[in-house]
């Protein structure tokens, strides 16, 4: 993938903004801000972003390319649209964070240790498998993300919970070595080739 | 003159006044204090019967003056506005009965309030004399417009609409000034999105076509004298000749100049010919003729392009301009334009501080987004002219980096200075200085440095100097909190850039003002009446010759300009120019100055009159002098709302501060009065006073007034001077109740009989 990302380079030059409105999901917004700062001050992640979303459209036009895409920050969104609703400019903020962070990701220049993308991948992994999410797999992943040890210590405190959840039953032991699959999981894996294909033939990704 | 007069009193019963006051006594009080002849109660005064009570007695008893105790003078104006008698309004219902709770135990000293209100209007009424208009008013109604820019054009056109003559003076061999030499202009209509034709072609056509303008290009103003309705001007031309020519008033529209770009030499203007001022651009575009524009020094077609905003401006750099001109970041959007909309790959780059679009500049800007004009935030330390790129140095305010970007070509946004003329009053610091034997002033120097123009604009041949005054920054004079349009030369009009920086927009919509402003002038100055603010006033002042000292406060202190000297050094009132302000009357030590209806009997015997009640009675009284336009309103409105105040006060409005003479205090305290209360507009630099110096005079005068004080042996504390607002209905009346507690705990005044 890393050849991908050479390919984008070399074809924008310096010019990342148009990088970004041609391949970022409503990339052609982020002309449009006006540096006010709303955005900035709305969001309840905020203090916890390196760049909040007003900074890194001003980075897209300072033509920052290497520190947006491997920057965290987009993917510290929580979509809580906050953004969206309070912009002047009305500039769909959320969107964007997540088209940013999608580019960045089929680059493979996205941000390693973030949990959020680590999770989504865990996420993605899981639910394309079979058609359907598993849910118990997804926890214990989750929880065993960071280690053997934080994985135990986890479950243990989830104890109860998972408990009470097997009793009404609302958690399968046994998805755990089989799980339920959806009908014909063969044609969402046909679907979702299709869907790459045709997304990496648009963007010009070379997957 | 006394035995002409017959006092009539109307107490009016309406409005509760019947049922809160005895009016039978305050009709008692009338007649026999008041020496009123005629005396009439009604119960609705202001009904078509209740004036036509009055009107009765006026033509069948022959009343000069007709007193009439009703409501404040600011109600029922059109009801009681009766000609040919003068009318003395007593103001009983927001003065008295509104001001006071309706209580039993507040009934005596309400009523007492209420005679003394009705003594006042009867004293005032002996006093009075109904003004007539000045015979000697010129009747010139042309309008002269000095300056054929923009706002000339426009204030010229509007003139001439309605219908009024017009003389246009323009300095340069045509018309259209800044706006004619550029190659497009923001826009001004639906949908704001892209730069607009000036339209000055158009303009200038229509003008030359206009009978009732007359052009004069390559000209200026020799000399201006004479007054509202009769100013006479001498326009020279530059081939020598100069005719004279009469004008009802006078509209400066003088203009700006662009704020000199070489003293900003770390932007690399005059280092390379790639560095150019806004103005600069339009010359390039309009080379350039909607095709690429080129850059000057080698002719290359212009690839990439960096504005600069504020550029020596609001800055705090000695020389720089403090202030924003407002029309910059416009200016710079459009001139963006210019280029992406020549090819939409030209790199144009804004680095602004902060963005300021008015008017409708939002739409415009964001159509620059769209057009992919990139906005960057940040604060430009340098353009480097080494290369043969520029290499502009800025350090980026949202990612707090320092970073540069190379350009073919880059703008200066620099601001707009005013070509207002000489400095009036640095002058007269200056001489003034110069006459103590000092040095001038270091202020003076700094404010000389950033204006461009030291030629007189208009040179106006008054004892004040030969322009309007300058205000901050050197802007041309204009009321500008209150009455924008206003200046201390009445019957001259400044309007455009030259009274604070503005755009094509606003200097349109400022020379319409301008335009009915002058018409205005001109019309009441032909009628003998007064402008601003006391519109429609015929009263003017006189002086009693034999009483004149040549003390010539008048004529420092008239902060209009109306009062020159004669040769023996007599003042020269010149009503034309007077606003009947009343300052100098203020002024004047020996009191020989005054109007027909306001004196300083007028004001002094309604303050005599009041029975000040002996010591042992434990009721102070408080004289209060407010001032007519915003202290006596408040106060009124006040009383409206139910915000009561002390009943120990009696308020006297005065036309300004301005017009209070010491006489006043002095007498008030003789009088027994325990304390006085002056309520005036702010002062200061941005001053809300009607008459601009008024305020400030009376401060002045009464910082000056403690050692009278210390001489009758009483406490600084008893006299007070507070500035007041209009819409301070509710702290006017807690400084008047603050104050009564303050008299209370120093003591009544020793100088009770």
């Amino acid at each position: 993938m890393g050849s991908t990302n050479t390919a984008k380079v070399d074809r924008y030059k310096n010019n990342f903004l148009k990088e970004v409105e041609e391949n970022v999901e409503e990339g052609d917004w982020v002309r449009m801000c006006m540096q006010c700062g709303v955005c900035a001050g709305s969001c309840p992640l905020g203090p916890h972003w390196d760049h909040p979303p007003q900074e890194i459209f001003m980075m897209i036009r300072a033509g920052k390319r290497d520190e947006v895409l491997a920057s965290d920050s987009m993917w510290m969104c929580t979509s809580c649209y906050n953004c969206i609703v309070r912009c002047p400019r009305e500039l769909p903020i959320t969107h964007i964070m997540h088209g940013l962070a999608n580019y960045a990701h089929r680059l493979g220049v996205a941000h390693q240790e973030n949990p959020t993308r680590r999770f989504a991948q865990m996420f993605w992994n899981n639910v394309t498998k079979t058609g359907r999410a598993n849910e118990l797999k997804i926890s214990l992943g989750l929880y065993f993300m960071d280690g053997f040890m934080n994985g135990i210590k986890k479950s243990l405190a989830m104890k109860k919970i998972g408990i009470g959840m097997f009793m009404t039953g609302r958690l399968d032991p046994f998805g755990l070595v089989q799980g339920r699959g959806c009908k014909g999981s063969g044609d969402i894996d046909k679907m979702l080739k299709k869907a790459f294909e045709i997304e990496d033939h648009r963007k010009g990704y070379n997957s | 003159m006394a035995d002409e007069k017959k006092i009539a009193a109307y107490i009016c019963r309406g409005c509760e006044l019947g049922a809160r006051l005895d009016t039978d006594q305050l009709a008692n009080i009338a007649q026999r204090e008041g020496k009123a002849r005629v005396v009439q109660q009604h119960d609705f005064l202001c009904s078509e019967e209740g004036v036509q009570l009055i009107r009765n007695d006026i033509d069948n008893e022959g009343v000069t003056h007709a007193v009439v105790a009703a409501c404040s003078r600011r109600a029922k104006t059109a009801a009681f506005s009766l000609e040919d008698v003068a009318v003395i309004r007593t103001n009983l219902r927001e003065g008295v009965i509104w001001a006071q709770p309706d209580s039993e135990e507040n009934r005596e000293i309400t009523q007492e309030m209420a005679d003394d209100y009705v003594r006042m209007g009867c004293a005032e009424a002996r006093f009075v004399t109904r003004p007539a208009a000045n015979s000697e008013a010129g009747s010139s109604k042309i309008i002269l417009v000095v300056g054929g820019g923009i706002s000339g054009m426009t204030a010229a056109q509007e003139i001439s609409k309605a219908g009024y003559s017009v003389i246009l003076v323009e300095k340069q061999g045509q018309l259209g000034g800044w706006a004619g030499r550029l190659w497009k202009r923001t826009p001004g209509k639906e949908p704001f999105a892209d730069p607009e034709d000036t339209k000055i072609a158009q303009m200038v056509q229509s003008i030359e076509e206009d009978d009732r303008i007359s052009v004069h290009l390559n000209a200026t103003v020799g000399r201006t004298s004479g007054a509202p309705g009769q100013f006479s001007v001498d326009i020279s031309t530059a081939s020598g000749s100069t005719v004279t020519e009469n004008a009802g008033a006078i509209i400066q529209a003088s203009g700006f100049e662009n704020f000199d770009a070489s003293q900003l030499p770390e932007m690399g203007f005059g280092k390379s010919p790639n560095v150019v001022d806004q103005a600069g651009l339009e010359l390039l575009a309009k080379e350039a003729d909607g095709k690429r524009i080129k850059r000057p020094s080698d002719g290359k077609e212009v690839e990439s392009v960096v504005f600069v905003q504020c550029a020596g401006q609001r800055s705090d750099k000695e020389g720089e301009l403090s202030y924003c001109s407002g029309h910059c970041c416009n200016t710079s959007i459009k001139q963006a334009m210019y280029f992406k909309d020549a090819n939409p790959e030209i790199e144009t780059a804004i680095i602004y501080n902060d963005l300021r679009t008015p008017g409708n500049g939002e739409d415009f800007y964001r159509n620059a987004q769209r057009k992919r004009v990139t906005f960057t935030k940040g604060e430009v330390s340098s353009v480097e002219t080494g290369g043969s790129d520029l290499e502009v140095r800025f350090k980026d305010l949202i990612l707090d980096e320092v970073t540069s970007l190379s350009a073919d070509l880059v703008v200066l946004a620099t601001g707009q200075v005013p070509n207002s003329g000489v400095d009036v009053e640095a002058e007269l610091e200056a001489e003034t200085a110069e006459n103590d034997g000092n040095q001038a002033g270091s202020k003076q120097e700094e404010s000389l440095s950033v204006s461009v123009a030291v030629e007189s604009i208009l040179n106006l041949d008054y004892r004040q100097g030969a322009d309007l005054p300058h205000l901050q920054h050197g802007f041309s004079d204009s009321h500008f909190i209150c009455f924008p349009y206003e200046s201390r030369r009445t019957g001259i009009y400044a309007c455009g850039p030259v009274r604070r920086p503005m755009d094509i927009a606003q200097a349109t919509e400022d020379a319409t003002g301008a335009a009915l402003k002058a018409i205005q002038a001109a019309e009441n100055a032909a009628l003998g009446r007064a402008a601003h603010p006391r519109s429609g006033d015929l009263s003017f002042p006189s002086f009693r010759k034999e009483g004149c000292t040549q003390c010539k406060r008048c004529t420092v202190e008239c902060p209009f300009g109306a009062i020159n000297e004669d040769d023996a050094g007599y003042p020269l009132f010149n009503e034309g120019r007077c606003r009947r302000c009343g300052t100098c009357m203020g002024s004047c030590p020996v009191r020989v100055i005054s109007f027909e209806n306001y004196s300083i009997d007028t004001v002094g015997q309604q303050l005599k009159s009041v029975d000040v009640p002996d010591e042992f009675e434990e009721k102070p009284r408080i004289l209060v002098l407010a001032c007519e336009n915003d202290a006596y309103p408040a106060l009124d409105m006040a009383a409206r709302n139910g915000n009561h105040y002390s009943a120990y006060v009696r308020v006297i409005p005065v036309r300004c501060l301005g017009s209070v003479n010491d006489i006043w205090v002095k007498d008030a305290l003789n009088c027994g009065y325990d304390g006085i209360v002056l309520m005036g507009c702010k002062k200061g630099d941005d001053y809300q006073c009607h008459f601009v110096k008024g305020s400030e005079m009376a401060h002045y005068r009464m910082s000056k007034i403690d050692d009278t004080l210390q001489q009758l042996q009483l406490e600084a504390e008893r006299v007070s001077t507070l500035e007041v607002e209009i819409t301070d209905i509710r702290r006017a009346p807690q400084l008047l109740n603050d104050f009564v507690d303050q008299i209370n705990e120093i003591g009544l005044s020793p100088f009770r009989f």
